[in-house]
């Protein structure tokens, strides 16, 4: 039955090599925040911007933020997203502040570059935890014949009526219901 | 010896592990020849449930061959016994379980401190499910330490099989208890609220217990399918309101039986009260999700009776105690109390009246159990019930 759907999982384990990769930038988008939130000049000299450091420490509390989302929830892809949206507002933000002297320049299209392939990378990942998902769509099975009842459904009805319910589980007798046909008598 | 062992969120791995031995007098050594994951090992696969540690075995629906028993539980078991294993550890001697209460055995947990500080008092030891209930290793492995086994069993005939009588460990009589405290009545509407493995052996406990009408709750159409071959009115929530439609089925009054068969993890697509909840538990600011509760609070008679086999952990928001109350609603719950139902279920399944295998959708090796976590929790393939054979090295595709 279960061929028709490919496995998800890798052999013996419980994740996927997405749920994996998805671990993976957890922890990158940590380790990547704290060094905006500690050393927020440093990453702007690096990036070769200027006078961006309040929106880096900003972006440093957003990738904290996205990263413990990733690592604890049960169900990464939308943190993986917001990965996404993180890595445009990234590239747009450097692409805006890119400075006119050599050496600057230089440093932008490698950041410009190097966060292209993040990019790529988060998308990846997140088509590839969506894809996973999907596959439950095409599998879904009728169970119309899984009675669970050898003798027949008409048998099992109230085939268990007389079994005597513990006293502490019986519904007290002023909350029974009220049967008019038995002239108002508690059933 | 092979197990599946918890390592963090949704992170399970098939390892190898110390074989387990006899470490007490009362204590039995099984060989495991079924298996099977519950829905609520998805609380722990998901991390919904506090106090696991990495490296703990996972499982509690578990059957096997007594291979191995301690001194003083030969009185009751010796080494060839066809067992099932309840998953409440019970010692049969304290005040709750002579009562019968075994759910909430007052001497299995030896991790008492943790669940006194967590629920107030203490519940029954739990194979394979969090410190707070002992911390015991769990049965989705080849072999499994029992504790107080010379009262922590269920003997089974040979010449059935094990796929007939391996629920009876949890699903059957949680189903079963969670229709018997709802006392059903020949006049009664039942409504129950998921139709994952609980909810369907539920369905079937109120339709043999006599139910007017069996009303069942979920969105996917496989499971709806199974609820409705097992004698139930089906509702999807996804194209049609739960209450309303519950109104309309009993002239406006309710159910007068309300069952939540779903538990912490609850999908309300697109109800307010349930993007409140995930965001809330996204901040870690609200363990579970009560939309299931908060609905059979609202559309219960009243006068009626909540029944609650789904299992919560902790902290809940925004419940309108205000409509029990004044409604005078009764609410009934707990851990079930496996052991109190088991020789009448077990006579059912001998006289054929019920055959609880119909619930199983997926048989596989042991070693495929950490994909089958995965399948199951997405509800891939059609899944609703996986039972897992150990040593049969891939050999197995139900």
């Amino acid at each position: 039955m279960h061929d028709v759907v490919r496995r998800t999982a890798l052999s013996g384990r419980s994740q996927s090599s997405h749920d994996k990769v998805a671990r993976g930038l957890g922890y990158f988008s940590i380790a990547l925040g704290v060094a905006e939130l500690v050393a927020p000049g440093a990453i702007c000299r690096a990036a070769g911007v200027r006078g961006l450091e309040p929106v880096v420490r900003g972006y440093g509390a957003r990738e904290i933020a996205t990263g413990v989302a990733i690592l604890n929830s049960h169900d990464p892809e939308p943190w993986i997203w917001a990965r996404v949206a993180g890595d445009l507002a990234d590239v747009a933000t450097v692409a805006a502040g890119v400075q006119q002297d050599n050496q600057s320049r230089s440093r932008s299209a490698v950041t410009l570059a190097t966060l292209a392939a993040v990019t790529l990378v988060d998308l990846a990942c997140a088509n590839g935890l969506n894809s996973e998902k999907g596959t439950r769509k095409t599998a879904r099975r009728d169970y119309a014949g899984r009675s669970g009842f050898p003798q027949g459904l008409r048998a099992a009805r109230g085939a268990a009526r007389d079994f005597k319910v513990p006293d502490d589980m019986k519904t007290p007798e002023l909350l029974r219901p009220w049967d008019e046909a038995k002239g108002g008598r508690r059933t | 010896m092979k197990a599946l062992v918890w390592h963090g969120t949704t992170d399970i791995r098939c390892d190898s592990v110390p074989d387990p031995r006899i470490e007490h007098e009362r204590d039995a050594i099984i060989k495991v020849t079924s298996c099977a994951i519950c829905g609520s090992d998805l609380h722990l696969y998901d991390h919904f449930m506090p106090g696991m540690k990495s490296g703990d075995v996972m499982g509690h629906e578990t059957m096997g061959e007594v291979v191995e028993v301690g001194p003083a539980a030969r009185k009751s078991l010796k080494v060839g016994d066809r067992v099932v294993i309840p998953f409440t550890i019970i010692c049969g001697e304290c005040e709750q379980c002579r009562r019968g209460n075994f759910s909430v055995c007052e001497t299995t947990n030896r991790n008492k401190g943790l669940a006194d500080k967590a629920f107030g008092h203490t519940t029954a030891g739990l194979f394979g499910y969090t410190h707070l209930t002992g911390g015991y290793p769990g049965g989705q492995a080849e072999y499994l330490r029992v504790p107080f086994a010379d009262t922590t069993h269920i003997k089974v005939p040979d010449g059935i099989p094990d796929e007939k009588l391996l629920f009876l460990s949890d699903i059957f009589p949680t189903g079963w208890q969670a229709a018997v405290q709802c006392d059903i009545q020949p006049t009664d509407t039942v409504a129950i609220w998921g139709c994952g493995p609980v909810g369907q052996m539920t369905i079937r406990s109120a339709v043999l217990l006599g139910a007017r009408q069996v009303i069942a709750i979920d969105r996917l159409p496989e499971r709806l399918s199974m609820a409705k071959a097992g004698g139930a009115i089906t509702i999807n929530f996804e194209e049609e309101s739960v209450v309303e439609r519950l109104n309309e089925l009993t002239g406006g009054k309710g159910p007068e039986k309300c069952i939540d068969a779903v538990g912490l993890e609850a999908h309300a697509t697109g109800s307010v009260d349930s993007m409140y909840d995930r965001a809330k538990q996204a901040m870690m600011l609200e363990t579970d999700r009560p939309h299931v509760l908060r609905e059979m609070m609202y559309v219960c008679r009243p006068a009626g009776v909540l029944s609650i086999p789904g299992v919560y952990g902790g902290l809940l928001d925004k419940i309108p105690l205000g409509a029990v109350m004044n409604k005078g609603l009764t609410i009934r719950t707990g851990q079930t109390h496996v052991n109190r139902w088991t020789d009448d279920l077990l006579n059912r399944v001998l006289e054929n009246q019920i055959d609880p295998s119909f619930v199983i959708t997926h048989t596989e090796p042991l070693e495929s159990g950490p994909e089958m976590y995965k399948t199951f929790r997405d509800k891939q393939d059609g899944c609703i019930k996986v039972v897992l054979k150990p040593g049969t090295n891939g050999g197995l595709h139900a």
